[in-house]
């Protein structure tokens, strides 16, 4: 194993843990902040700017540098990963451009990291909470030795200068603030659209620092042997949907769940629901929006039959509009709607979906 | 094969409640259960002993009263149980319960012989970290490969193993060898009942119970709170948003009548999404 974690690495003093607040001197050198920007099959993902938008606060209250880490197969991809990340608030992007990280593996990736760690020691280092995020943070920070906390809401600089990392917790019931206190980098993960898009700056741009990755074809263990891309009707971009309407256990039976996707349809948006309606297999994992599912951010979401437990408000609080439908006036999702009505859905929805059928058409003929 | 899957015992927490005055979980009475991410796995590893010939060891780092789920476990068809249990363990973080279980996996594979795969669900419902699979396999310097919605080809023989992996906009076919730890996706398979038979030695199977010594760990300082580099510095409840509901009102109204309704709330409350709905139609 090429990248074992380092047992050697000096460790702090054993200690009751947080009770120390002194950094270990040979951490000291540790500065800026990273985020990685993933950028598969050529696209940057969202979240890696989203990532940016916020890692820009923390070093701009840290007074120190932003950098972007692109690892990428091909110089194209590099480059163009790189702007993007210019463009959003990094100030240098390292880059590390070999055919090996053409396609994410676990192996290459953490070693192509790790090295960037160890060479050029940043203080905070933030991922993306996708697949490809956290199966590469976990692997890094068990190598670093570090710690590592997942999925934060919220990140913040707090007075004597450590990363707070806030994150839900029990499934969203409260949530707990987190410091790495005696290792570095701290490290954190952040789910898509938790975080609220930076403006784009067209033209922006910085330096980039190149490091080769040290690693032949011949010495990784795993191959990609093909990639089986989603058909179209798979990929859902509910995460991205202006509009989203989501159905609970309240529409009662798996048929039911059409009338949410008729409102769906006439309003162009996207649709999802509850974990119990995943685990009944009324829809599919990658439609589930909650703590454990999907986070979303749309413009309009609509929930009907939705109690609204604590898990699913985590997913949705950051909707500009919460219309909430459920018969039991005293559903926890009336306590965090905008706009509530106490009717049963299987009713209303499909009045609904007539409503803005007819709205939207006469206007559309009248302009 | 000896597979060996990694499970946790999480509360159930759709079923916890956050006390409204202490702002603390109220445990009391919320059942315990393996987490529903792990029996993805334990099935598959399951299914991969049937076929192949092996056993199942099912491994769990927790409190004393974890082996109820253990003993769950081996109602499934597990073969044999290991509590990993010790007051060292307590507040451990991520990086700390991946040392304590890559150690007891490491004891397993001495005991009842070399583990070529270790599987574990995609992450817990009690912490959703996804980050335990990842150290351990760092640890015992295993192949990786999270997400894994179907195993397509496993040949021990030659110590190769070929599978689908979830990623962004489709799915990996990767191949890679033996030893690995697999974390599986949920929904790809669905747990057996158990036989008669397998509860009937569930109930009379001994389960393993290791303390840290037992597992041979001698660093206690990388166990625990102590070996654990995140610390939780507060806890609290999530804020009450100022912004009240606004509630539509719904007597004396024909369903018709109140969708006009609510239509009409939501583009007073927020007009940019008529117009947003409006561009949309005229797209289409």
């Amino acid at each position: 194993m090429t990248d074992a974690p380092n047992t050697n690495a000096p460790r702090p003093a054993a200690g009751r843990a947080g009770t120390r607040r002194e950094l270990p001197e040979h951490f000291k050198a540790y500065k800026h902040v990273w985020v990685a920007v993933e950028c598969e099959h050529g696209i940057v993902h969202p979240v890696s700017l989203e990532l940016l938008g916020e890692g820009r606060k923390l070093a701009d209250k840290r007074g120190v540098e932003l950098a972007g880490v692109v690892l990428a197969g091909d110089e194209l991809t590099a480059a163009t990963t790189a702007a993007a990340a210019f463009e959003h608030g990094a100030d240098l992007v390292y880059t590390v451009t070999d055919p090996i990280l053409a396609h994410y593996r676990n192996e290459t990736y953490t070693r192509a990291l790790t090295d960037l760690v160890n060479t050029h020691k940043p203080e905070i280092l933030l991922l993306g909470a996708t697949n490809l995020g956290r199966d590469l943070a976990g692997s890094v920070a068990t190598t670093l030795q570090t710690g590592l906390t997942a999925d934060c809401t919220e990140l913040a600089i707090d007075d004597e200068g450590s990363l707070a990392a806030t994150r839900p917790t029990f499934g969203g019931s409260l949530l707990c603030t987190i410091l790495t206190l005696n290792y570095r980098p701290q490290m954190a993960t952040v789910r898509p659209r938790v975080m609220s898009l930076p403006p784009r700056e067209p033209g922006r741009w910085g330096r980039i620092v190149e490091q080769p990755l040290a690693l032949a074809e011949e010495d990784v263990v795993t191959k990609v042997l093909r990639f089986i891309a989603d058909r179209e009707s798979d990929k859902a971009q509910l995460a991205y949907a202006d509009i989203v309407v989501a159905g609970g256990l309240g529409l009662r039976s798996a048929e039911n769940f059409q009338l949410v996707r008729a409102l769906a349809e006439v309003l162009g948006g996207d649709y999802g629901g509850s974990r119990p309606l995943v685990q009944k297999g009324w829809i599919t994992a990658d439609r589930q929006i909650g703590q454990t599912g999907k986070t979303i951010r749309p413009k309009l979401y609509i929930a009907a039959g939705i109690s609204g437990a604590i898990q699913h408000r985590v997913g949705v609080e950051g909707a500009d509009t919460i219309v909430a439908i459920n018969t039991d006036p005293n559903a926890p999702i009336f306590e965090f709607a905008h706009l509530g009505v106490v009717a049963d859905a299987i009713e209303l929805l499909p009045a609904l979906t007539r409503a803005f059928q007819a709205h939207l058409s006469v206007n559309r003929l009248a302009g | 094969m000896h597979i060996v899957v990694c499970m946790k015992q999480v509360p159930d927490s759709a079923q916890i409640r956050v006390h409204p005055v202490t702002n603390t979980i109220m445990r009391q009475g919320v059942p315990t259960i393996i987490n529903p991410y792990d029996l993805f796995a334990l099935e598959e590893a399951l299914r991969l002993r049937d076929r192949l010939g092996g056993e199942v060891t099912v491994l769990t780092m927790g409190p004393p009263m974890a082996e109820e789920s253990l003993r769950k476990a081996l109602t499934f068809g597990a073969d044999r149980a290991v509590l990993l249990t010790d007051r060292a363990f307590a507040g451990s973080d991520t990086l700390a319960t991946s040392f304590a279980l890559a150690a007891a996996l490491a004891k397993i594979g001495q005991e009842f012989g070399p583990v070529p795969i270790v599987f574990t669900g995609k992450q817990t419902i009690d912490g959703d970290t996804a980050q335990v699979g990842p150290g351990i396999a760092k640890r015992l310097g295993l192949n990786q490969l999270t997400y894994v919605a179907r195993i397509a080809d496993l040949d021990p023989d030659a110590g190769t193993i070929t599978v689908e992996r979830r990623a962004e906009g489709g799915l990996q076919v990767l191949s890679t060898r033996l030893p690995v730890l697999i974390t599986m996706l949920e929904g790809v398979n669905e747990m057996r009942r158990g036989s008669l038979d397998d509860a009937y030695r569930a109930a009379r199977a001994q389960v393993v119970r290791w303390s840290a010594a037992d597992a041979g760990i001698t660093e206690l300082a990388r166990c625990g709170l102590k070996g654990s580099p995140t610390i939780v510095k507060k806890v609290f409840a999530p804020q009450a948003r100022a912004e009240k509901v606004q509630q539509v009102p719904t007597a004396d109204r024909g369903t018709d009548e109140l969708a006009v309704d609510v239509m009409a709330a939501i583009f007073r409350t927020r007009p940019t999404v008529e117009e947003d709905l409006l561009r949309f139609a005229a797209g289409q």
